[in-house]
């Protein structure tokens, strides 16, 4: 039986975030923690594979306490089991850091149930690199596939799967062996409204919490900020430009105004007639 | 690990369609000024089937030295091979500094080679300096969705690594006939070894532009209200022959595809004319649009932060300027093809 264990993380709604502008930091009481959208989708594609293969879907998160509510959101969307590292060893660690702390859970849960396929999403909001998941498919050494979009065929018996990758132009067909690590993009699909039995299984749901001690052949040295390579020197807001020119009048001076704008560039509007070039 | 071994300033060099993709170029002109500040000389890796008469492009784009992996064993980008390649020539020739574009295949390419070195690895850099006498690589990105610019060091580990954006640093004007030396080497990768295989590429075939390659982009935001309301971007869009972008609010309310979105998670885009229709001018939204030669935006709130990022704007209702707008270009059009006939 397929057994997928889905990587998610809570993350606060960076579209709605307060900045304090004396600090430049985040004001992070003005913004709701949320299940990072783009690991919905991997929640989502994994339950939708169970449907279709038979199995279990396990997510995995690293964070401080609070974090349990995006497991409860991951069980809404239909997972079977939750699992959460929390410790004060995890804090402040970069990606490199934290691939390192999921590997290891990773490792705890095959032992209760061997791991057959991994799935995450395709970044987080508040990180915003991609660089965990394909971390865990290095130091787990399965082939890590990146944007995928399109997961055609598991085949466990056999041991691959095919799936799309997507391309700035186009996608292309791949072939892994399994297990293998998945990064999932937004356009694999849509996250339905829960069910009702879901919500109230959310409700009721509490995770398995292991701290570092709990896991084995740690080397804290490459946990949390000891373990990052990289560090964060200096942060600053972006220069906000002074706006140009507004063009005033009624609606037809307006766009007179625009178009004596436009009319200076003409050579770019070669295309007459308008052929549709959109893509 | 003793600093003073790591030397030079690489670029992975990306290869589509048999040709050198651009954000390559335009890392080479990034990756020339910090190794001329560092006094250190500029390489690329060059990775694929049939790809070693590309070195010579590279040279007249500023690199001083090609380390060439040719095999048919790399006719498709795959995680697995292409890095082998990159981490066997890193470990023979240690660099200070590598950079990548950063496309599907640079982010994916960087963060294997960064866990298996390790070392750190920067995303989506779109500012990059050097310091001097540390060989310190001071990489800065937009950071919490734009909200916030942050400058990320990796003090203790060398290569330094970091993936930039396409279209924000600049290619150098190439230097024809520039020379420079060329290494040929080979990875020692079997096919058995690779556990995936690429059972085909689908391109889409399209006449249609590109958002980043256009000149002209009109994007639209959720000010238009919904799918319908949009439809006044795709109509100025084919009446300008330009191509539609959007917010990544439209995106997700389904209005158009991914495809489509302009900023932090999505393109980043630098036409020559940029419209932004109903779009408030949210702080992600900015960063990918910012660059444009010309930024107008049409808005019906006097107090959209947009107006402070565009060169020329509008208050007023977009479903009245904009058909306008097209009416009157269409008239101006025909009248300036007459008078020129």
């Amino acid at each position: 039986m397929l057994h997928i264990v889905a990587c998610i993380k809570q993350v606060p709604d960076t579209k709605i975030i307060k900045m304090n502008p004396k600090t430049n930091t985040m004001d992070r009481a003005s913004a709701p923690a949320i299940l990072n959208p783009y690991d919905a989708h991997a929640v989502e594609e994994a339950v939708r594979l169970k449907k279709r293969y038979g199995g279990t879907v396990s997510v995995l998160t690293m964070g401080p306490p609070p974090a349990v509510k995006a497991i409860k959101k991951c069980i809404e969307i239909g997972a079977d089991e939750g699992y959460m590292i929390s410790d004060r060893a995890f804090a402040g660690a970069d990606t490199l850091a934290t691939s390192y702390a999921l590997t290891k859970a990773i490792e705890k849960i095959s032992q209760i149930k061997p791991v057959d396929l991994i799935i995450c999403g395709k970044m987080t909001i508040d990180g915003d690199t991609g660089q965990v998941g394909p971390g865990i498919a290095r130091r787990l050494d399965m082939p890590p596939l990146t944007s995928v979009n399109k997961i055609k065929e598991i085949n466990v018996e056999e041991g691959y799967a095919i799936v799309h990758r997507k391309l700035e132009d186009g996608y292309e067909v791949i072939q892994s062996t399994m297990p293998c690590l998945m990064s999932v993009e937004k356009e694999i699909n849509e996250v339905p409204y829960s069910s009702m039995t879901n919500m109230l299984k959310a409700a009721r749901y509490q995770p398995v919490i292991w701290a570092v001690a709990d896991l084995e052949d740690v080397e804290r040295t490459q946990l949390g900020l000891k373990g990052s390579p990289t560090i964060v020197s200096k942060v600053w807001a972006p220069t906000k430009p002074s706006g140009g020119e507004m063009l005033e009048g009624d609606a037809a001076v307006q766009t007179e105004k625009l178009l004596n704008l436009l009319l200076e560039k003409k050579e770019l509007f070669a295309v007459k007639g308008g052929s549709a070039v959109e893509l | 690990m003793s600093f003073e071994e790591y030397s030079g300033i690489w670029v992975f060099i990306e290869v589509k369609d048999g040709e050198v993709v651009l954000v390559s170029l335009e890392l080479l002109g990034a990756g020339k000024e910090l190794a001329d500040k560092r006094g250190t000389e500029l390489a690329g890796v060059l990775i694929g089937e049939n790809v070693t008469h590309l070195a010579a492009s590279l040279f007249e784009y500023g690199a001083d030295t090609v380390y060439v992996y040719d095999d048919t064993i790399f006719k498709n980008y795959r995680t697995e091979s292409y890095m082998k390649a990159l981490l066997e020539c890193c470990q023979k020739y240690k660099p200070e500094v590598i950079l990548y574009g950063a496309t599907s295949t640079g982010k994916d390419l960087a963060s294997a080679v960064a866990t298996d070195l390790p070392t750190g690895l920067t995303a989506d850099s779109t500012i990059l300096d050097i310091e001097e006498d540390t060989g310190l690589l001071l990489a800065s990105r937009p950071a919490f969705g734009g909200n916030i610019m942050a400058t990320i060091l990796c003090k203790k580990y060398r290569p330094q690594m970091a993936t930039v954006r396409p279209k924000v640093m600049k290619a150098l004007t190439p230097e024809p006939g520039r020379k420079g030396q060329l290494i040929e080497e080979t990875a020692s990768i079997k096919e058995e070894d690779i556990r995936t295989k690429v059972l085909e590429i689908v391109q889409f075939t399209t006449q249609k532009v590109r958002i980043d390659e256009a000149d002209i982009v009109v994007a639209g935001g959720k000010g238009l209200g919904s799918e319908k309301g949009f439809q006044v971007v795709h109509d100025l869009a084919e009446t300008l022959g330009g191509a539609v972008g959007a917010s990544r609010d439209v995106v997700e309310a389904g209005w158009v595809e991914h495809h489509h979105q302009v900023g932090q998670t999505g393109l980043t885009v630098t036409p020559k004319i940029y419209f932004a229709i109903g779009i408030s001018g949210a702080i992600q939204h900015i960063v990918g649009m910012q660059n444009s030669g010309l930024i107008i935006a049409i808005n019906n709130d006097p107090e959209a932060p947009i107006f402070q990022s565009s060169h020329y704007g509008i208050v007023g209702d977009a479903f009245e300027i904009v058909p306008l707008l097209i009416q009157q270009f269409k008239q101006a059009f025909n009248q300036e093809v007459v008078d020129h006939v």
